[in-house]
C-alpha cells in the first residue's frame, strides 16, 4: 500500500511540475529551436532585461502589486474587524459572502469588472481602462484573501482584551491600535503577502481590465506568445515562477511559526 | 466603610436576543465595601458587573456613580477598573508595560509611571518580574499582573469577574486572602463576581445572591447563611434540609406532625412555611431520647465529619456529624429552637433541600463548569 501511494504521489507531482521544469531548462537553452538542446546560456535573461516593453510591464506589475497589497490589507483588515463584531447570523452571512469571490471563476470577475468600468467611463468619463482600473480590480480580488487571514487571528484573541484596553482608559480607536492590531499583526502581514502574491500572479482579471496603457507582465507575456515565441518568454516565466514560489514559501513558513507559537502559549 | 453610596443601580433590566437577563435590579454599593455577586451560571451576575464597567448598556433603569447618572458614559471614561476572566493581559507587552498601560494612555510622566509600577508590583509580590513576557508567567502570576494593571489606575471601585476561577484550589485560597488584604489596605470598593459560595462568605462585607436575573437576598455573610430568605438561598449557600411546615403561631412551628419551638415570628397563624435545618446543627442522640427517629441509609467520610443521610418517614435528611453511625442503624435527633429557621413560601419551595437523590458526585458535577458556561453564554451579546 505504501509503495503504491508513493508512486501515485510521484505521478501527480510529475504532472504538476514537469512542464515547469521543462520551461526552466529551456530558459537556459542556447538555441532558438524549442526541441533541440544547444548548450547553456544566460542570453535570454540578458535580452529580457534589455527589452523595454518587458521592463515597463515589470514596473507596472510591481507598482500594482505593492499598492494593491497595501490598500487591500487596510480595507480587508477593517472588514474582518467589522464582520467579527457582527452577531451570529449576519456574521456567518458576511463570511460566506466574502468567500464567494474566491470561488467565483476569475473570468466572470474579470469581465464583470470590465463591464462596470466601461459603464462608468461612458457615464462620467472617469476611469478610462488603464492603471487605475487595473489597480481597483486587483484590490477587489485581494480583499477576501486578507479577510480570510485576519479572521482567525481575531477569533484566537482573548475577547476581553479589547475591553481591557477600554477599561484602562483607551478610546475605542486607541484600543484598536494599541491592543487589537499588535495581536492580529501576524495575520495582517500574511494577508498582505498573500495579496501581493495574488496580484503578481494574476492574468485573467488583468487581461480584461488593463487597457492599452498599463499592462502587467502576465498580459505582456500573453501578447508575446501570439507572435512566434522567443525563449525570452521562458526566461520571464521562470523568473515569475521563482518569485511567486519564494513568496508562498515565506507565507507558509510564517503560518507554521505562528502555529508553534500558539502551542507554546498553551 | 463609609455610608457614602458610590454606585447605585436602579430598576435595571437587560435582555439579550429577547431573553431577559436582568429584571428590575436595584443595588447600591458603599465606598470601601467588599460586595460579592453570587449565583449559578446565567444568573446575571457578570452582566451586572459589565453594566457597572460600561460594557453593557441597560435596556431600562439608571446607573449612578456618586449620585451622577452615568448610563451614557463610555467604559474608558469611568473611574472603575476591571479584572477580567482569564486576565486579558496584553501578550505583546512585558509585565512592566502591562502595568504601565493605563498610565501611558493618560500620558503620565515617566517618573510617576516608574514609581507606581514599582509600588504595584510590590503590592502583588512580583518584584523582579518587570522585563518578563506575560506569556511565560503561571496562572497565578498572570492574575497578579492583572490586579496590578487595574490598581495602577487608582480606581475607586475594582470590578472582579470570577478572577480566581482558573486557579487551583491551594492558590485560590492564598489569593482570596491576598485580595482581601489588598482591598483593606487600599480602602477602595471591590465588586466581586463568583459562583463559589465559600469564596463569597469568606471574603465579603456584603453578599448579593442572584438567580434568574433577580436578586434573591442581600446581606452580610452571616445573615445570608443563618437567615436565608428562600429555599434557593438556603440551598445555594451551604447545605440545607428544607421541609414543609406550618407556623402555628409566633415561635411555634409544626412539621412531621410535631410541634417545635423556634425563634421566628411575624407570620400569619397557620401559614404554610419552609423550614430550614442546617446539617451541622442537628444533634444525634439515642433513639429513645430523640424527638424524631430515623434510619441511616448512606455514610460518606469527608475528613472533618461524616455526611450521614438519614431517612425520616421517607424524607431524607443530610446530617453532618463527627461520630460514625453505620448504614442501617436507627438514631434519634434533637432540634433546639435556634437550629430551626423559618422562611416564607416562595417560587423555589419544594425544589430544594431533599436529599433523597443524594449522591457524592452530584455537587462536583454541578459547579466547576458554571464559570465557563457563563463565560460563553454572556459573551455573545
Amino acid at each position: 500500500m505504501k509503495t503504491l501511494s508513493k508512486i501515485y504521489n510521484g505521478i501527480i507531482f510529475t504532472f504538476l511540475y514537469a512542464p515547469i521544469v521543462v520551461l526552466i531548462v529551456y530558459s537556459f537553452n542556447d538555441s532558438k529551436n524549442r526541441v533541440q538542446w544547444g548548450g547553456f546560456t544566460l542570453d535570454w535573461y540578458r535580452d529580457l532585461f534589455s527589452n523595454e516593453l518587458i521592463l515597463e510591464s515589470l514596473a507596472v506589475t510591481l507598482q500594482i502589486a505593492v499598492l494593491a497589497a497595501i490598500i487591500s490589507t487596510v480595507i480587508g483588515t477593517m472588514a474582518a474587524v467589522g464582520i467579527f463584531n457582527m452577531n451570529g447570523r449576519l456574521r456567518r452571512a458576511m463570511e460566506s459572502l466574502n468567500n464567494i469571490p474566491m470561488v467565483n471563476p476569475e473570468i466572470v470577475t474579470g469581465i464583470s469588472m470590465m463591464l462596470m468600468f466601461v459603464a462608468i467611463y461612458r457615464a462620467t468619463g472617469l476611469l478610462q481602462p488603464g492603471f487605475a482600473t487595473l489597480l481597483i480590480a486587483h484590490i477587489t480580488f485581494c480583499i477576501p484573501y486578507v479577510v480570510l487571514q485576519v479572521m482567525p487571528k481575531l477569533r484566537q484573541m482573548n475577547k476581553h482584551m479589547y475591553e481591557a484596553a477600554l477599561d484602562l482608559g483607551c478610546t475605542p480607536f486607541a484600543a484598536f491600535f494599541k491592543v487589537v492590531l499588535p495581536e492580529i499583526m501576524p495575520g495582517v502581514i500574511t494577508g498582505a503577502l498573500m495579496a501581493f502574491t495574488m496580484s503578481l500572479d494574476d492574468f485573467v482579471i488583468s487581461y480584461f481590465n488593463s487597457g492599452s496603457t498599463a499592462q502587467n507582465l502576465s498580459v505582456t507575456i500573453y501578447s508575446m506568445t501570439k507572435k512566434p515565441v522567443t525563449p525570452e518568454v521562458n526566461a520571464l516565466s521562470t523568473l515569475m515562477f521563482g518569485s511567486v514560489l519564494i513568496l508562498l514559501v515565506i507565507v507558509n513558513a510564517r503560518q507554521v511559526r505562528d502555529l508553534k507559537k500558539q502551542k507554546e502559549r498553551r | 466603610m463609609g455610608e457614602n453610596k458610590i454606585i447605585e443601580l436602579k430598576n435595571i433590566a437587560v435582555s439579550f436576543d429577547g431573553e431577559p437577563v436582568l429584571k428590575n435590579l436595584d443595588l447600591s454599593i458603599s465606598d470601601g465595601e467588599f460586595v460579592t455577586l453570587l449565583g449559578p451560571s446565567g444568573c446575571g451576575k457578570t452582566t451586572t458587573l459589565r453594566i457597572i464597567g460600561g460594557f453593557v448598556e441597560p435596556d431600562e433603569g439608571d446607573v449612578f456613580f456618586d449620585g451622577k447618572r452615568v448610563n451614557d458614559l463610555p467604559a474608558h471614561k469611568r473611574t472603575v477598573n476591571t479584572i477580567f476572566q482569564r486576565y486579558a493581559l496584553f501578550p505583546h507587552l512585558n509585565v512592566y508595560e502591562n502595568v504601565a498601560f493605563g498610565m501611558r494612555v493618560q500620558k503620565k510622566p515617566n517618573d510617576e509611571i516608574k514609581e507606581t509600577v514599582a509600588r504595584m508590583l510590590k503590592l502583588v509580590n512580583l518584584v523582579g518580574f518587570e522585563k518578563r513576557s506575560v506569556s511565560t508567567l503561571s496562572g497565578g502570576q498572570q492574575q497578579r499582573v492583572a490586579i496590578a494593571r487595574a490598581l495602577a489606575n487608582n480606581p475607586r471601585v475594582l470590578l472582579l469577574d470570577e478572577p480566581l476561577a482558573a486557579l487551583d484550589l491551594k492558590l485560590r485560597k492564598d489569593m482570596q486572602t491576598e485580595l482581601k488584604n489588598i482591598q483593606k489596605s487600599l480602602g477602595i470598593s471591590f465588586i466581586y463576581v463568583t459562583h463559589d459560595q465559600e469564596e463569597a462568605l469568606s471574603m465579603s462585607d456584603t453578599v448579593v445572591v442572584m438567580n434568574n436575573g433577580e436578586i434573591q437576598q442581600i446581606g452580610t455573610p452571616q445573615d445570608i447563611y443563618n437567615e436565608p430568605k428562600n429555599a434557593f438561598v438556603a440551598d445555594f449557600i451551604g447545605e440545607s434540609n428544607i421541609l414543609d411546615g406550618v407556623m402555628i403561631q409566633d415561635y411555634l412551628v409544626e412539621f412531621f406532625g410535631r410541634q417545635f419551638s423556634c425563634l421566628d415570628a411575624g407570620f400569619e397563624p397557620n401559614e404554610p412555611v419552609d423550614v430550614v435545618i442546617r446539617p451541622e446543627d442537628i444533634d444525634i442522640v439515642e433513639p429513645v431520647k430523640g424527638t424524631l427517629t430515623g434510619k441511616v441509609t448512606n455514610v460518606t467520610f469527608k475528613g472533618v465529619h461524616y455526611e450521614t443521610i438519614v431517612d425520616f418517614k421517607g424524607f431524607k435528611w443530610l446530617i453532618q456529624t463527627t461520630d460514625y453511625y453505620p448504614v442501617g442503624s436507627v438514631i434519634g435527633i434533637v432540634l433546639n429552637p435556634e437550629d430551626i429557621h423559618i422562611m416564607k413560601k416562595s417560587e423555589y419551595s419544594g425544589m430544594f433541600g431533599d436529599y433523597s437523590s443524594y449522591s457524592e458526585e452530584f455537587d462536583e458535577l454541578g459547579d466547576p463548569e458554571a464559570g465557563l458556561a457563563e463565560d460563553a453564554g454572556e459573551g455573545e451579546e
